[in-house]
């Protein structure tokens, strides 16, 4: 039997991969990624205390949580998309308009 | 049985986030995200969320990796300046994680002992899920499919060519 703060050290984990991730590359696509990413690791973690706690309502947040996520990322790629046919590049050095 | 299944699955979803971090190419970043994605569905099944399990690999290593990789085909990805070689951010940003990381497991300790452990009987089966969205979270539900909506209306907005530019 997995004790369930395997589950959350694992989120957790995983949540800080995703910030290094964000931090680390320059591109915007995989930067965009990395949220997904952490995203995941905060799924993980309601999942895992919705186990402990035995109610299916963490369930629901989840299955909330998936379906703006999607709609998150619909939005996200098309302004990725718009700023592609601005500047012609999603390199991040590349987009420095509010640098004085 | 469940511990050595958790320990493989946390294995490959941990690898498969560092070569998303690692690899150049960003078509197989996206590639090692959905199998990510994956092994997070296996921890939903292993966590009496089957219904959940199988929402996440249609939506997620479906529907949303499917747009970006249509975007990684659409854009130019390497157009732009070559990025300057700057290793302090690179290791100021790992050293900041690995702070983070130890700062949430401290905060996270007080809660470890009373979790107890998966084995408990508590059934996440469709049927039950499907009831509490339609009765108790009938609002949100409804809701949410606004929200698409408008995600589905501003992207096509949003992207559409202009007619005078």
């Amino acid at each position: 039997m997995t004790p369930i703060s395997y589950y959350v050290i694992l989120s957790v984990i995983l949540f800080v991969l995703g910030i290094i991730g964000f931090f680390v590359k320059k591109d915007l696509i995989t930067q965009f990624l990395s949220i997904e990413i952490m995203l995941n690791a905060a799924n993980l973690a309601i999942i895992a205390f919705a186990k402990a706690a035995g109610s299916l309502d963490g369930q629901i947040i989840v299955f909330f949580v998936i379906t703006v996520a999607a709609a998150e990322a619909a939005i996200g790629l098309a302004i990725i998309l718009m700023i592609y046919r601005k500047k012609k590049t999603i390199k991040t050095e590349d987009i420095h308009l509010l640098k004085g | 049985m469940d511990l050595v299944l958790f320990t493989l699955l946390s294995v490959v979803c941990i690898g498969a986030v560092l070569g998303m971090i690692l690899s150049k190419n960003q078509a197989y970043s996206a590639l090692f995200v959905v199998l990510a994605f994956a092994c997070t569905a296996g921890f939903f099944a292993l966590l009496d969320a089957p219904f959940i399990a199988v929402v996440q690999i249609i939506i997620y290593a479906g529907a949303i990796l499917v747009l970006f990789i249509f975007v990684i085909m659409m854009v130019d990805v390497d157009a732009g300046l070559s990025p300057e070689k700057k290793k302090g951010t690179l290791y100021l940003s790992v050293l900041l994680g690995a702070i983070l990381l130890i700062e949430l497991l401290i905060a996270l300790k007080a809660v470890f002992t009373p979790l107890g452990t998966v084995g408990n009987t508590s059934s996440g089966s469709p049927t039950d899920l499907g009831h509490l969205l339609f009765t108790k979270y009938l609002y949100p539900f409804e809701i949410t499919s606004i929200l698409i909506l408008a995600a589905l209306v501003g992207a096509i907005v949003l992207v559409k060519k202009r007619e005078k530019e």
